[in-house]
């Protein structure tokens, strides 16, 4: 089991007063997998991104992160920051959060605090420019040059990110997240607002991250052409429960999803039909 | 965008001369308004102490016509400026030389900061006027840490101020320690104050975080007047030892330092070696704060002040991160505080008043939040354009709160209020201060 899934939530419930954002929500994300979690708007997607990443914390249920090496962490008993940091699990946002004061290299070099503070000794090694410092923060420079090439914005390293187009900000969004160098990589609607080169373009920049790095990928998405090529498996929520599970293809006939997407939008129902045929 | 402003351009002449006309008319009319009983009519006590008035009609008609004639002056001026926010291209050739003086200005600034001395040694007045501007410098630069790298805005400042000066004050009478060891002791003990403070705070935001500064500010200054047994209370400490050239007094005794040196001994001595010292603590805050900035530390307080969400999502512990820059601007006014209590020898609470919070919090906004050179400009035009006025008497404050009013529509963000990156490829490019963050608390 802990060398199949990576993640795997179990029961999960959100309410909020009397709200039921998310209830008893059971599903696994694939190690090495690409793992897109769908539905139509307000189906609870989000908050399910929140209670994983930290932002909430879950009402019940459990959320079981299984490191390569066989370490398990239960992530619904930590905290916003010590997911990223101890459990490795990144996350960008549905309305992008960069730094957009601070340039594109900033916002990488950022991503590294953690690796970083222990090079600089907490600050005071790095305060008297010792080697062991001035290397390491070579070796950060010299990642986020990686992921800058990487997402096609090395030209534009020194810009502020306030200033990029749109679609580098979200392509940024996601390296600054592989900068944490996490095992989990959570992505809320990365293909949002982008054209349709922008998105092929972000497809195969997550294949590549997959493949290459091999980092396990949940995504939510709207996006159904980037639903459809890229994810290993599909979770479809509806009114906070899972209504569906399984291959993308096996998913988009499904007449259970068909109708909660015709029920709740109709352009996104007939998205879905339309990137079957 | 474009476009609209291509459609609006060709706007017609007659109309916006009736807008002007109208405009000026209805600042007439409340003009005439209000001064018809300020100004049209004069009121006295009588010889019997009865009222009698007199109407000045002339007077309050020249007022309304140069109220109307100011605001068409002032209405034509901004539409041949345009509107106030509108983004102006500065053509590259202007920007290159503007940045080419940029440059120069802060070497030139420090080269004749180490010659003041040099220059003015006969007037006691200037240099105790540097001594004065140089404290406000690197307490704007402490401040600058929490206000304009974290985006913390902390109206309590003066606190961190306070303990620093009362540290060294009771450090030194009560145990006679010298200065040079109680001034780290005055900075380590600010720096608990200010992880003190920042414990019950880092929940809070914005306006609340300020609010509760401004009260611990309060606080401390009200602890120091009513512990009489510890701080004297209202009387203050005096009798506090004058700093010495690590161990060699400047007094004019037989082991003082003109003594050795065979010089005569002149009170302007220990004014050049106060001035020295100062100008060396505040040049050592401006390195440690550059440094600071390059480090992750300093990266992950310009983030918590871009966006404190993403920086919990990319694993920043925001408590102590928050907890750092309150505790290293405390530690800046904890040294600062040192060295205000061993120039004037005698402190009391009424040197740590809010006014001094707001007015070093005043130095950083008008500074440019962030910017080390701009808040030494700020504290230079602060306390030195303060002295300036000094002639308008009670208009000081008038005039000067007019200027900085004007300043802050002149500039928003303060007199540099781009940000430098703190690493860069291939160029070192200023970012725009539209694009970066005030922070929110």
């Amino acid at each position: 089991m802990s060398g199949e899934s990576i993640l795997s939530v179990d029961g999960l419930s959100m309410r909020f007063g009397g709200i039921v954002a998310v209830n008893d929500l059971s599903f696994d994300a694939g190690r090495r997998k690409i793992t897109a979690l769908i539905g139509p708007n307000g189906a609870g997607k989000t908050t399910v991104f929140n209670c994983i990443t930290g932002f909430y914390r879950p009402s019940g249920g459990s959320i079981a992160l299984t490191h390569d090496d066989g370490k398990t962490i239960q992530l619904e008993r930590l905290n916003d920051f010590r997911i990223s940091k101890q459990a490795r699990v990144a996350r960008t946002f549905q309305n992008i959060r960069l730094f957009p004061g601070m340039t594109a290299l900033e916002n990488l070099m950022v991503a590294q605090h953690n690796v970083l503070m222990r090079a600089s000794g907490l600050t005071f090694l790095g305060l008297i420019g010792a080697p062991s410092w001035r290397s390491a923060e070579a070796r950060a420079i010299e990642l986020a040059r990686t992921w800058l090439s990487r997402i096609g914005l090395l030209e534009r390293a020194d810009d502020a990110a306030g200033n990029l187009p749109y679609g580098d900000q979200r392509r940024l969004e996601i390296a600054r997240a592989m900068c944490t160098e996490p095992a989990l990589l959570c992505l809320d609607e990365p293909a949002a607002g982008l054209n349709a080169r922008e998105s092929a373009a972000l497809s195969e920049l997550l294949l590549s991250i997959r493949s290459e790095l091999g980092t396990s990928i949940l995504l939510i998405e709207h996006d159904m052409s980037v639903v459809m090529e890229i994810s290993d498996h599909v979770v479809v929520m509806d009114y906070g429960v899972k209504i569906a599970e399984g291959t993308p293809e096996a998913v988009r006939d499904d007449p259970k999803v068909i109708a909660a997407y015709l029920g709740a939008d109709e352009e996104e129902a007939i998205a879905v039909m339309e990137s079957g045929t | 965008m474009t476009a609209s402003t291509l459609e609006k351009k060709p706007a017609p002449r007659a109309s916006s001369a009736a807008f002007i006309l109208k405009k000026a008319t209805i600042s007439a009319l409340v003009a005439l308004v209000l001064f018809s009983l300020m100004i049209g009519v004069r009121t006295e006590a009588g010889p019997q102490g009865g009222l009698i008035y007199w109407t000045r009609f002339g007077d309050l008609a020249a007022i309304v016509a140069a109220v109307f004639g100011g605001s068409i002056v002032i209405e034509l001026l901004r539409q041949w400026w345009g509107p106030a926010d509108k983004v102006r291209v500065v053509p590259p050739a202007v920007q290159h030389a503007l940045s080419f003086t940029g440059r120069l200005i802060a070497p030139t600034l420090l080269i004749f900061t180490f010659l003041v001395p040099v220059i003015f040694y006969d007037q006691r007045y200037i240099l105790d006027l540097a001594i004065l501007v140089l404290t406000y410098v690197m307490l704007g630069w402490g401040l600058n840490v929490v206000v304009g790298l974290a985006g913390l805005l902390d109206l309590g400042y003066v606190a961190f101020y306070a303990v620093g000066a009362y540290s060294y004050a009771l450090l030194a009478t009560n145990f006679g320690l010298s200065f040079w060891v109680c001034l780290p002791l005055a900075g380590i003990l600010a720096a608990f104050w200010g992880v003190l403070l920042g414990f019950p705070v880092l929940r809070l935001r914005g306006d609340y975080l300020a609010i509760v500064t401004l009260a611990f500010g309060e606080i401390i200054r009200l602890v120091i007047i009513n512990w009489q047994s510890l701080t004297g209370g209202p009387n203050g400490v005096s009798g506090i030892p004058r700093p010495t050239l690590f161990g060699i007094p400047l007094s004019p005794g037989e082991d003082g330092l003109a003594a050795r040196l065979g010089i005569e001994f002149s009170p302007t001595h220990r004014i050049v070696f106060l001035f020295y010292l100062i100008l060396a603590m505040a040049l050592l805050t401006n390195w440690v704060t550059i440094r600071l900035r390059r480090l992750p530390i300093g990266r992950a307080w310009e983030a918590l002040r871009e966006d404190e969400v993403a920086c919990r999502a990319l694993g920043i512990n925001t408590t102590t991160t928050k907890l750092t820059a309150f505790a290293t601007g405390a530690m800046f006014g904890g040294f600062a505080g040192a060295f205000f209590a061993t120039r004037q020898g005698f402190i009391s609470p009424e040197s740590f008043t809010f006014q001094e919070s707001a007015l070093v919090l005043a130095i950083v906004v008008l500074g440019g939040m962030g910017s080390q050179l701009g808040v030494a400009l700020a504290a230079l035009a602060m306390i030195g354009g303060f002295e300036l006025f000094r002639g308008l008497d009670q208009y000081r404050m008038l005039v000067f709160g007019m200027a900085m009013v004007l300043l802050m529509i002149w500039r928003p963000r303060g007199l540099i209020g781009h940000r430098s990156p703190t690493v860069y490829l291939e160029r070192n490019q200023a970012i725009s201060s539209d694009l970066v963050k005030e922070g929110h608390g």
